[in-house]
């Protein structure tokens, strides 16, 4: 089953299937780790529930989540 | 170029430590903080070692070469520039994996490179072992351990610079290998690029201009686009590649580097798997910092303790100085002679320089708490805590960096907006960036709040604080309604372990600033208090309503009483504000003045307020050198703010406070925001707005406060 990342709850990790939207924002995360078949796990979310820290590659990362809804992720 | 100089870049991810390695090996001072893209424009530093001249270039810290924001780009461009002869590629050592990408774009290059393991300290303690013999082979050049903060290893990474230059012999370079489709698809790329180079370019060459063109590298592509048939080649490839693996080639290139660093990895280093990388103490301090219910409560008490810090312990050094200027003051004033150099020494420059270097304390203190928030980490989370709201404003949570720096001074808040990725956004933060109280405006306020609301001087200036934060955001609001929204949501955003502040970072954090405002007082704040003077001292040739000397000596030759003495004091006063008014200052003034008059400022506020265009501090000399004239006294703060405190009352005086605050940027941002901004068309309409903005609300201020006192 499929799932965007916005999916999982803090504390919860899935693995990168892949990312949609604009070619440049892609790069972007590309070039920080976010990258298929890499774990991503929920560390802690912002008080308004946005953005939120993820961890990848060892280390943490935040992002909003409009952004977030673009990775698509396989649950653990 | 045996001899000559060599030119060394640091090229690393962002926060990997390549400015604390520049300090440290070339004995320099630039910026450095634990959160990433602290430094956004590159730096050269030039040193000797062994007898050999080495320029040293700090970039900024770049994710990748095929990056889109202006200091990444300014990064990449130099890279590629040709000025270089040797890459320093800079690696966090705890963070492998995710540097490596950008090394296996560095490598493909074909460029001499040395690798650095920052960070060793910290892998250490991690228990992370790295096999640096294997990555060097594995990286095709040296790897050096090192510590930035201590400068552990960094003798043996320059002997490594000049023998690497001395031999000349490139290693074999190593090539990334693909799989089968895309390698077929590189070489027929690079087959076409030979052809329409031929002899230009070797093999290792054709192949990276091949891969750069695959990848959809938009310089590269500009760079061939002569080359029709080329594009045309490229564009088929990388069309029938995506169709094939049902993924874009920007992606597949993308996996395939990850393959490689992954393998990298999995090589040479031994210890805590990723998940337990992250279950270290910054895990159980982020719970804290980053609570869901008391992470913004935290924030705010730590503001608070910042600034109350700032005035209340910085009210006694300021008491020291205080002392120590009027005692010189008084001893300058015994030593000349009664007459102009006397009074251009002690009623100018003493009263003008004296009166402004007392807030010195108040500078210090706050930029040892910026510098611990900053060298923490701490400055990433409240970024990260504040996004929602921030994006609530139409503004991005990274605003929230060069916004605090705006409290320090706004020229580097300007350029810090250079790590905002969106256009519109980051225009946005640069006009409203000049709200941010900055440190030179801090001694206009502390001098008023504490000659006009004693009792509440530190809330006062708390709350100029807070208008300064709220008119900022209102400005954005409004300047998001003008421009359009900007559409970019992306909050991408490392966040760095929290560090223990090192002295030295803190030092350099304070000394920037403390530096920076002596020199000011040396120069602006000098010149000024002398022009100022001399403006108001002359025409020595008034003709004045009264011929007050006669009748000061003929009072003066009757008995002493108290009503005499008193009448005479009055006449000296008055006499001494008559002059003033002729003075060619006062003319200047008076001719601006009746703009003023709808906001109850007199003209002598005028006079502060010209002369605060050039820097907001000589707005305070001003005073002290405007009311030093006709009371002797008038040397030290204390008396500046009585004398100050008779001349308004206290809603005009906070009308003055809320014009100062936002009235025009100094000349030094309006540069800066010309400079950045990319057209002076930006600074005249930062000018206009910000003149607008205060204008309008001190209007609004002190006629309704007029209605309601
Ligand atoms: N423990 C430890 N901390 C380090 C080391 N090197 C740098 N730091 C700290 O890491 C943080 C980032 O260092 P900078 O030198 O600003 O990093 P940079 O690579 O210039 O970062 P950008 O300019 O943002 O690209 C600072 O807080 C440094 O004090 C190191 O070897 N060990
Ligand atoms: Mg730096």
């Amino acid at each position: 089953m499929e799932y965007s990342l916005i999916d999982l709850e803090p504390g919860e990790s899935g693995l990168i299937k892949g990312i949609v939207g604009s070619s440049q924002s892609k790069k972007r995360l590309m070039a920080m780790g976010i990258i298929q078949g890499k774990e991503i796990t929920v560390e802690t979310v912002a008080p308004m529930g946005d953005p939120r820290i993820y961890s990848v590659l060892g280390y943490r990362l935040s992002m909003r989540n409009v952004e977030a809804q673009n990775i698509r992720i396989v649950r653990n | 170029m045996q001899g000559g100089k060599i030119t060394v870049a640091l090229v690393g991810n962002p926060n990997c430590g390549k400015t604390t390695l520049l300090n440290r090996i070339t004995r320099s001072k630039e910026s450095v903080g634990n959160y990433p893209r602290v430094t956004v424009a590159l730096k050269r530093k030039e040193f000797t070692h062994q007898g050999q001249v080495i320029e040293l270039i700090d970039l900024p810290g770049i994710y990748a070469l095929t990056s889109q924001t202006p200091e990444e780009r300014e990064a990449r461009d130099f890279i590629h520039s040709g000025q270089v002869d040797i890459i320093i590629n800079v690696l966090d050592a705890c963070n492998l994996e995710r540097s490596l990408f950008l090394t296996s774009q560095l490598i493909e290059m074909g460029h001499p490179l040395l690798f650095v393991l920052n960070m060793a300290d910290e892998a250490r303690s991690k228990k992370l072992q790295i096999d640096t013999q294997g990555l060097s082979s594995m990286l095709g050049g040296s790897v050096f351990e090192t510590v930035g903060t201590t400068g552990e290893g960094l003798k043996e990474l320059l002997d490594g610079v000049v023998m690497l230059h001395a031999q000349k012999t490139r290693r074999e370079p190593i090539f990334l290998t693909y799989d089968d489709h895309l390698e077929q698809s590189v070489r027929r790329v690079q087959r076409l690029v030979t052809e329409l180079h031929p002899k230009a370019l070797d093999h290792h060459q054709s192949r990276w201009l091949a891969i750069k063109l695959l990848e959809g590298d938009d310089r590269i592509l500009l760079q061939e686009g002569e080359h029709a048939h080329l594009l045309e080649m490229v564009h088929r490839e990388r069309y029938d590649l995506a169709r094939s693996h049902g993924e874009e080639c920007d992606l597949l290139f993308a996996m395939a580097r990850y393959g490689f660093t992954h393998g990298v990895v999995e090589e040479v280093v031994q210890g805590p798997s990723e998940g337990e990388m992250v279950r270290d103490w910054t895990g159980r301090l982020d719970q804290v910092f980053l609570h869901r219910f008391f992470g913004i409560p935290l924030l705010l008490v730590l503001l608070w303790i910042m600034f109350q810090s700032t005035f209340s312990l910085g009210k006694i050094p300021m008491g020291w100085i205080d002392a120590s200027v009027s005692w010189v003051s008084e001893w300058v004033s015994g030593q000349l002679p009664e007459g102009m150099v006397h009074d251009l020494v002690v009623d100018g420059i003493i009263a003008g320089v004296g009166g402004t270097v007392v807030f010195l304390p108040n500078i210090v203190i706050l930029f040892f708490f910026m510098a611990m928030f900053s060298e923490t980490g701490y400055l990433a989370r409240a970024a990260f805590l504040v996004d929602r709201s921030m994006h609530t404003f139409g503004l991005h949570g990274k605003a929230l960096i060069p916004l605090v720096m705006g409290f320090g001074c706004n020229v580097p808040a300007v350029m810090a907006t250079r790590t905002i990725e969106d256009y519109r956004s980051r225009m946005i933060t640069i006009l409203i960036s000049p709200f941010m109280l900055c440190s030179a405006r801090l001694p206009v306020f502390i001098l008023f709040a504490g000659a006009f609301f004693s009792e509440k001087a530190g809330t006062m200036v708390l709350l100029m604080y807070v208008l300064s934060i709220v008119v900022a955001m209102g400005a954005a609001v409004i300047l998001n309604r003008l421009f359009l929204r900007s559409d970019d949501d992306a909050f991408v955003m490392e966040l760095p372990p929290y560090r223990l502040p090192t002295l030295r970072a803190i030092m350099i954090h304070m000394g920037d600033r403390v530096i920076g405002f002596l020199q000011k007082v040396a120069g602006v704040i000098l010149v000024g208090s002398i022009i100022i003077w001399f403006l108001q001292e002359f025409p020595h040739h008034q003709t004045l309503s009264q011929d007050y000397d006669r009748e000061i000596s003929q009072l003066a030759l009757m008995p002493q009483t108290l009503q005499n003495e008193e009448i005479i004091t009055a006449l000296k006063m008055k006499k001494a504000q008559e002059e003033l008014e002729q003075s060619y200052l006062g003319q200047i003034a008076r001719t601006i003045a009746p703009v003023f008059v709808p906001l109850h400022f007199t003209w002598k506020d005028t006079v502060a307020i010209l002369t605060g265009f050039v820097a907001k501090e000589v707005v305070v000399a001003s005073y002290a050198v405007l009311y030093s004239q006709g009371d002797r006294a008038a040397e030290n703060s204390e008396s500046l703010r009585k004398a100050l405190s008779h001349s308004m009352t206290p809603i005009v005086a906070f009308t003055f406070m809320l014009f100062a605050l936002l009235y025009a940027p100094c000349l030094g941002t309006i540069a800066t925001i010309g400079r950045e901004a990319g057209g002076w068309i930006w600074a005249g309409y930062s000018v206009a707005f910000s003149m607008t903005l205060a204008y309008g609300l001190s209007f609004l201020v002190v006629q309704i406060g007029g209605l309601l006192l």
